[in-house]
């Protein structure tokens, strides 16, 4: 069966400096409220250049499944509800613009349900990130797992990614926080440079 | 068939050779932001071939009319104009429950953004240069706004940036994902520009808005046409194949 020829794709460009105004709505780094079902993480890291310093113009955006593995979509047999505006609900998605002096990035929300993998089997919980920033003329997408995730061993993507990169994924628990904090650099570049995925 | 089109995704996955390379000396701040190791390949899955736009869309509302969306209830100064187009996907159907979100400077090349503080540029009470809207059925998107200023930078000497409207895009699918800028085609300021001549020579004409009479409203604004093709597929849950 004949398969239409590929449309050129428009460029990407970068976000700029400026793109805050838009997108850097205080509060969408929250992805949870009360009602939310599923265990409470936080997961937070810094953005890193190539030499290690902050980024201070960031942007972190997050998608995510609910704590049964199902996306908020369609192909998951989601479908939009009928009221709009104040119940906004679990959507699976966050942004979080990185802090100016830090290049901090942080979300509240819950730890993900294992999605199904069509090559077979259950992937490990994870979460979906894309980066832009100023000085960037494309995003990059990466994935975050959770480090007490036994599922992490079977994960066909993560262990896909060479061993000695594997751990730019794999964010850690930290000791003692209520809910759970797990912490993730993310480096642009550099000896640390976290796996990008091409999707 | 579905099953002939979903799958792998390779031939819709993000064409690299369509966008900027990450490292691009003329553009400075490239440098030290850009991967310099492989991405790594990954079977598309319900993680990539699902996204935001349809949970996004249903609980954010359209401020789609930038040139009173400030809400003082005057009109923002400049040259009205229309920007409406489609958005497309790898094969060229339609993309709905996409959000559309822009940001752009008012028509003296002024962002009402707290950084923005080394040109001497008015501010205007009467606008944000903030809107956004959602894709309809048909993909189509529209907004009303005024024609954005060319403003300085600090890339290089005497560098300015041509008029441009930044557009993120949030569909359907993440591994869609699109940021990019609209600019004006005729604009002499373009070759001088390293971020628009970032991308290939073959596919800048794509981030071009083209003059449109049957846009352009009577006696209210002129019509931009600005279509939008993204990387991906757009999947209807008959297609699904996770399962």
């Amino acid at each position: 069966m004949g398969r239409p020829r590929r449309t050129r794709q428009t460029p990407s460009q970068t976000v700029g400096p400026f793109f805050g105004m838009a997108l850097g709505r205080e509060g969408d780094e929250v992805l949870v409220d009360d009602d939310t079902p599923g265990e409470r993480i936080r997961l937070e890291g810094r953005l890193l250049d190539g030499n290690g310093d902050p980024v201070e113009d960031g942007l972190v955006e997050l998608w995510q499944a609910d704590a049964s593995g199902r996306y908020r979509h369609p192909l998951d047999d989601w479908d939009p509800p009928p009221s709009t505006g104040d119940a906004r609900g679990f959507t699976g998605f966050g942004r979080c613009p990185t802090a100016f002096e830090t290049g901090a990035w942080a979300f509240d929300t819950i730890r993900p349900g294992a999605v199904a993998d069509p090559a077979g089997g259950m992937q490990a919980p994870h979460l979906n990130l894309v980066v832009q920033a100023r000085g960037m003329l494309d995003a990059l997408f990466t994935r975050v797992y959770l480090d007490d995730e036994p599922a992490n061993e079977a994960d066909r993507v993560l262990q896909s990614v060479p061993a000695e990169r594997r751990a730019t994924l794999v964010a850690t628990r930290q000791d003692g926080d209520d809910p759970p904090t797990f912490v993730l650099d993310l480096h642009l570049q550099g000896p640390d440079e976290t796996v990008f995925l091409d999707v | 068939m579905a099953s002939d089109r979903v799958g792998s995704g390779d031939d819709v996955r993000r064409a690299h050779d369509d966008h900027p390379p990450f490292r691009y000396p003329d553009y400075k701040s490239t440098m030290a932001r850009s991967p310099e190791r492989d991405m790594v390949t990954v079977l598309r899955t319900l993680s990539e071939r699902t996204g935001p736009g349809p949970a996004w869309s249903a609980v954010e509302d359209d401020d789609a009319d930038l040139t009173t969306n400030a809400g003082t209830g005057g009109r923002a100064i400049g040259a009205r104009i229309v920007v409406t187009g489609r958005v497309l996907d790898a094969h060229g159907a339609p993309v709905p429950d996409t959000l559309v979100e822009i940001w752009q400077a008012n028509a003296a090349g002024r962002y009402t953004h707290w950084r923005e503080t080394e040109y001497d540029a008015p501010l205007d009470p009467n606008f944000l240069g903030v809107g956004q809207c959602h894709t309809d059925a048909d993909g189509i998107y529209e907004f009303l706004t005024i024609r954005p200023g060319p403003y300085p930078w600090g890339n290089h000497p005497n560098a300015w940036r041509p008029a441009h409207v930044h557009l993120s895009l949030l569909g359907p699918a993440l591994g869609s994902r699109l940021v990019t800028q609209l600019y004006f085609a005729g604009d002499p300021m373009l070759e001088l520009d390293p971020i628009y001549c970032s991308a290939p020579p073959h596919s800048r004409h794509r981030m071009l808005a083209h003059y449109d009479h049957d846009v352009s409203v009577e006696n209210w604004a002129t019509g931009w046409r600005f279509d939008i093709v993204l990387a991906g597929e757009h999947a209807t849950p008959g297609e699904r194949q996770d399962d």
